[in-house]
């Protein structure tokens, strides 16, 4: 029952915020694109047509052509699946291990808290980027990579939240109770902690989906991210500044696609953080 | 003040001492060798060759063993030599980028602060108006959009279509012919893009921040009792509010350092700038180990110190911090 009106609760505001219900059907309209870029794409998105590179927007290729005589449209669809990816198994990888070491330092306390909490303190550290081109310098440079490092070296934030939360759940009288049961610790951890400090990490993992979709666009951009053929938003880009002063299509549309999905992202998040929030309900 | 400051120089000992073992782990448990870029690629080399170059770099030793010389280098300052043609000091290397982008740094931060400050105190005061509005829809762009897009946007609007700005460099080729006044329009012009880039997506931060906390201070008691006493409204915005809004400002700014730095990265090379950002860039595309292995070194160490003097100037402003670190 209370479960029940607390979800009511939580559509109804989460309904009642314009911000992020704009944000929302943004998201799912991307999903749609990626699902079905191969109906939605007008052209083969590698196809080169030597005859028509540099083509301004037009009627048949709305969006331009680009340096290879490539549909800068279809290109950009096929890019959405790219960012989804992207966005979702880093954030994936970085929830992981963010939970997994955010329990341990919060539920066990001690000397095994400050161990992991200094060594997030020492990766916060290093300026923003630093590490993951220092890795990826080493590795040849693909889609796979990219998702691991952002996952290997973002964690941190999702680390310290759920060490706050757990640190404030587990004094409360249900955990008392089943440690007087005589459940385990893992158990306690899975069955009892972690469900009650799941929204701020699904909120967290929401904007971290924009923050590595603004990360891996960054890194093809530079040229170190998803390589070409492969059309990535942040790779199309890349062919913009080499074409700057001939071809402003080429640098205007793929990133304002960046834009309005990392946009997207954030106001769903954020509007999902407000009606979470119970200080905030009236 | 002092015993303040000496307790927080010495909480930096193990942050320091994990930033050089992070360091040292990334570089030599990712997958290759420094050796691998004068081997592999030169189909010539002998086994003996490879095995020289190895005992010549340390790499025969065992892990901890390397990790213990490098560290003895680094407190003596000797970052090594960079693997590139030029084969020069890595400090020196550094050293003569470094200021290029500290000086970058700062001018976008006093950007930030000069405008994001009163942006927040407006939406602020005027909260739920038009303006508040206007600059909550400008937070959320700023937030969201990438950088180098920006720069790109800029580039072509006002370097290429009106022919207002270079694009590229921080002088122009004729630099030493001009006037001592032409000199100084002439790096102005270059500077105004790459700073306003770097200080645009630390302004929608700050001004979203500088508004939250301005109407939490708003709401407390000793507001009321200044409005109480008969204060006339900008009298208790300025000096009573925006005072107690401003302090935890100073933490953000220092927090900010590492991605303003990390920032360094991508503007610098979008309008190639020589600084440390681009350096960093060109030798991870050459694998230039000791270069990338100071350079990492050297960025955490500035983000230490950022906070450092964030809270320095915490304790400067803020009598409780000061009072409290001379009782403890």
């Amino acid at each position: 029952m209370i479960k029940q009106r607390e979800k009511s609760i939580f559509w109804s505001r989460l309904s009642r915020n314009k911000l992020a219900l704009i944000g929302g059907v943004i998201v799912i309209i991307l999903f749609l694109i990626a699902l079905f870029a191969p109906w939605l794409s007008p052209y083969d998105s590698g196809k080169i047509d030597v005859t028509r590179i540099l083509e301004p927007p037009s009627r048949e290729h709305p969006l331009g052509t680009d340096e290879l005589g490539r549909d800068v449209l279809s290109r950009m669809i096929w890019g959405s699946r790219i960012s989804l990816a992207v966005g979702f198994v880093a954030v994936g990888i970085l929830s992981i291990i963010g939970v997994l070491l955010g329990s341990l330092a919060g539920y066990y306390g001690g000397w095994i808290d400050s161990v992991i909490m200094r060594f997030v303190d020492i990766m916060l550290c290093f300026p923003t980027y630093f590490l993951i081109l220092a890795v990826i310098a080493f590795v040849s440079p693909s889609i796979w990579a990219i998702m691991i490092v952002i996952g290997v070296f973002g964690w941190m934030g999702v680390a310290r939240l759920i060490r706050a939360e757990i640190l404030s759940l587990k004094e409360r009288e249900f955990i008392l109770a089943a440690r007087s049961q005589g459940a385990r610790d893992l158990r306690i951890i899975f069955r009892h902690i972690l469900p009650n400090a799941l929204s701020p990490v699904l909120v967290s993992a929401i904007l971290g989906v924009a923050a590595a979709i603004l990360t891996e666009s960054a890194l093809s951009f530079l040229g170190i991210g998803v390589q070409p053929p492969t059309p990535s938003w942040g790779n199309m880009l890349t062919a913009g500044k080499d074409n700057i002063d001939i071809a402003w299509w080429l640098s205007l549309y793929p990133g304002l696609a960046i834009l309005i999905t990392v946009l997207g992202y954030n106001l769903l998040g954020e509007g999902i953080r407000d009606a979470l929030d119970p200080r905030l309900r009236d | 003040m002092l015993q303040y400051l000496s307790k927080r120089l010495l909480q930096m000992i193990p942050l320091l001492l994990g930033i050089t073992i992070i360091t040292f782990a990334v570089i030599r448990l990712a997958p290759g060798e420094p050796t691998d870029l004068q081997t592999q690629l030169n189909p010539k080399v002998t086994v003996e060759a490879w095995e020289r170059l190895r005992a010549y770099y340390g790499l025969d030793k065992p892990l901890y063993r390397q990790y213990l010389d490098w560290l003895w280098r680094l407190l003596r300052l000797d970052f090594g030599r960079s693997f590139s043609q030029d084969n020069r000091k890595v400090i020196d290397k550094i050293a003569e980028r470094l200021p290029i982008t500290i000086g970058l740094n700062v001018l976008s931060m006093l950007l930030i602060i000069s405008i994001a400050i009163p942006i927040g105190v407006l939406s602020a005061t005027h909260q739920y108006s038009f303006f508040d509005k206007f600059t909550t829809v400008f937070v959320f762009i700023g937030f969201a959009i990438p950088t180098f897009w920006l720069a790109l946007l800029l580039m072509i609007l006002f370097g290429v279509n009106l022919g207002w700005l270079p694009i590229s460099g921080l002088k122009s080729l004729d630099y030493e012919s001009l006037s001592f006044l032409g000199m100084m329009t002439d790096r102005a012009k270059h500077l105004i893009l790459p700073v306003f880039v770097a200080a645009f997506g630390g302004l929608a931060g700050f001004s979203r921040y500088t508004r939250s906390n301005m109407l939490e201070v708003i709401r407390q008691d000793y507001i009321m009792t200044a409005k109480a006493k008969g204060l006339s409204e900008n009298r208790v915005v300025y000096k009573h509010a925006l005072r107690n809004a401003l302090l935890p400002v100073i933490t953000i700014l220092g927090l900010s350092v590492p991605s303003l730095i990390g920032g360094s990265v991508i503007f610098e090379t979008i309008f190639a700038i020589p600084g440390m950002g681009q350096l960093f860039f060109h030798s991870v595309m050459s694998r230039d180990y000791p270069v990338i292995m100071g350079i990492l070194v050297l960025g955490a160490v500035l983000t230490l110190l950022g906070n450092l003097l964030a809270d320095i100037c915490y304790g400067v402003v803020d009598p409780r911090i000061r009072l409290e670190g001379r009782k403890g």
